[in-house]
């Protein structure tokens, strides 16, 4: 377990560091100067010389990214162009409406997703099981940010029950928090419920075909017992992978969805980065993100071996 | 080096045999509900882009102030959007945007994807280095990758493309190297070795042709996903540039008047999810009939 662990670890930096290569890449690929851009027409040749000394331009390619990756290993993603202030505390003061929905997107994905998957395994064939397979390829093909146009449409604006957009934090109550992130939670989160429902089906099928279940079956064991104890136990490996890799999705997918209600997460600070062409925060936040991703995927294949002992992490 | 006796009988049966083949395989295709209903969809997307421009006169920049927002009517089928735009003809516009960016990005995405791939599997050490670079590009997911390389190439069509095959070639080459670390160890290739046969004839005319059908599979995923990323730049305003029409960017007008006119919302929305559920489907109706052994998305 330690070597595999240590292996896993160490197989992270080559990918780690082409992500950090590809990540600060992004700001020479843009055409024009960053401080012409961001001082404007009116600028003066010294204004911008200066602007270019105080943010390191005048410097070689590699020395800057040696600099911002000694920087960022510290946590120290730079400093924001337009709001004057850290990348990484922006990243904090935004982080909590993200988890928040991508929590909520994914309990979503999993209280639905699941049962829905189990049950379409149990009638397999059956019209039943038809339909819901052929709503989850509906459920996949709807982005999140149309079905959040479409739930705000029926939710909010025909029925009122909802609140169009916005945010309250979790400090005004939970009711009132959840109120105002269920229509995002469930527009992030359908994609995901009908991934999960596949999963649950495709691996459960897998599961029950098996000779052991045969056998539990034959000896009389009860319906509800063989389906959850003795199937779903062993069918549980495909599923975790998937709810595991679809956190890391939801992330990044809630930067959309955060438009769409005017969540002030770091989806927002994202997406209000690209017109101020504010590259450090662009790129710490994909930095941030991606190192989140790569880590749930190293936890995942860590719980493995936890679910399933027939899992041999050592290989 | 081999010779191989050509007589009239034998090409005759040659013929024969592919022509069964061929048989075949269209009847599999059209025994699959899947791919046939895919096909279908993707059929009149195609047709609504290619052929509805010469069917509707209105043009999708026209500005009329005073018809603005107006709903479904004679003169406007699908109603105005808020510059007092024909819906319709901006919808066909935006579908041949739409399908140009798919068809572009897989295509270049296909054609580096495969090379990338079919090189790596070859050359043993320029695959570690090579899928080292894929993976660190698949590491970050795609949506934030695709807003950074917009944000700093700045919005147009012809850079979400380049951004797009970008985010996608990584995706393709892992698929035909994967396949083609398979094809590499048959015995005919250790043949063509024997015989002496150059690197780029092994690759291009053995081991290409062999990585066929998971490149195509993995092809109409990234078209789904190019339309439905391209959809999402525009909305957030950094893809097609106003005033060119895309389904995304329809829909970013549609979210500021979506209290007056949903059918700014409704009509290029179920585009999109039309377009992407039937490039899903073929898919995987492609994949039930290319290759047996997968049970991915399989009944």
């Amino acid at each position: 377990m330690k070597t595999y662990l240590f292996k896993r670890l160490l197989s992270l930096i080559p990918i780690l560091f082409v992500v950090s290569i590809v990540v600060y890449s992004i700001i020479y690929i843009t055409p024009g100067d960053p401080a012409e851009v961001m001082l404007g027409d009116s600028a003066t040749d010294e204004q911008v010389e200066a602007l270019r000394e105080e943010l390191g331009l005048n410097q070689s390619f590699i020395e800057r990214y040696f600099t911002w990756v000694g920087h960022a290993v510290t946590g120290d993603l730079g400093t924001s162009y337009f709001m004057n202030e850290g990348v990484t505390s922006a990243i904090i003061s935004h982080l909590f409406p993200t988890l928040s929905l991508a929590v909520l997107a994914e309990l979503f994905a999993i209280i639905i997703g699941i049962p829905i998957g189990i049950f379409a395994a149990r009638r397999r064939g059956s019209y039943v099981d038809q339909s819901i397979m052929g709503l989850s390829y509906v459920g996949v093909a709807i982005p999140s940010f149309l079905l959040a146009l479409f739930l705000v449409l029926i939710f909010s604006i025909k029925l009122q029950w909802l609140p169009v957009a916005g945010y309250k934090d979790l400090s005004e109550g939970l009711m009132v928090h959840l109120e105002y992130m269920i229509l995002p939670a469930i527009a992030l989160g359908l994609m995901h419920v009908a991934l999960t429902a596949r999963m649950t089906r495709s691996s459960m099928l897998d599961v029950l075909n098996a000779n052991f279940i045969k056998t539990a079956r034959a000896k009389g064991v009860k319906e509800a017992v063989v389906i959850y104890r003795h199937t779903f136990r062993n069918a549980l490996l495909p599923i975790v992978t998937i709810v595991g890799q679809n956190f890391g999705i939801l992330i990044a997918g809630a930067a959309v969805v955060e438009t769409v209600f005017n969540i002030p997460g770091i989806g927002q600070l994202v997406v209000n980065s690209i017109e101020r062409r504010d590259f450090p925060i662009i790129q710490g936040v994909i930095l941030f993100v991606t190192f989140v991703y790569v880590l749930i995927n190293l936890i995942v294949d860590l719980l493995y071996g936890v679910i399933d002992p027939r899992v041999k992490l050592n290989k | 080096m081999v010779s191989i006796v050509k007589t009239p009988d034998l090409d005759k049966k040659r013929n024969e045999l592919k022509k069964e083949q061929r048989r075949l395989t269209i009847r599999k295709f059209l025994q699959n509900k899947l791919a046939v209903t895919g096909s279908v969809i993707l059929v009149l997307l195609v047709l609504l882009a290619v052929v509805g421009p010469m069917l509707i006169s209105a043009d999708p920049y026209a500005i009329n102030p005073e018809d603005r927002l107006q709903g479904p009517s004679a003169d406007y089928i699908l109603g105005t959007d808020n510059f007092g735009r024909d819906l319709l003809s901006r919808i066909i516009f935006g579908a041949q945007i739409s399908l140009l960016i798919g068809l572009s990005v897989s295509f270049f995405a296909g054609v580096f994807g495969t090379i990338i791939g079919l090189y790596a599997s070859y050359y043993r050490p320029l695959d570690n280095i090579l899928m080292r670079i894929c993976e660190g590009i698949m590491a970050i997911p795609a949506i934030l990758l695709a807003i950074a390389l917009m944000a700093a190439l700045g919005p147009s069509t012809k850079n979400i493309i380049l951004a797009l095959s970008v985010v996608y070639t990584p995706y393709v080459a892992r698929v035909v190297r994967s396949s083609a670390l398979v094809v590499r160890e048959e015995t005919y290739i250790e043949a063509m070795k024997a015989i002496g046969a150059k690197s780029s004839r092994i690759i291009w005319g053995h081991m290409a042709p062999n990585v066929m059908s998971p490149l195509i599979i993995q092809i109409t995923s990234v078209f789904a996903n190019a339309i439905l990323i391209e959809a999402t730049l525009s909305f957030l305003g950094a893809g097609v540039p106003a005033p060119t029409p895309s389904w995304g960017n329809i829909l970013y007008d549609g979210k500021l008047v979506i209290f007056n006119t949903p059918w700014m919302v409704v009509f290029p929305g179920i585009c999109i999810v039309l377009a992407i559920l039937a490039l899903n489907m073929f898919g995987d109706g492609l994949r039930d009939i290319l290759d047996p052994h997968s049970n991915k998305g399989k009944k």
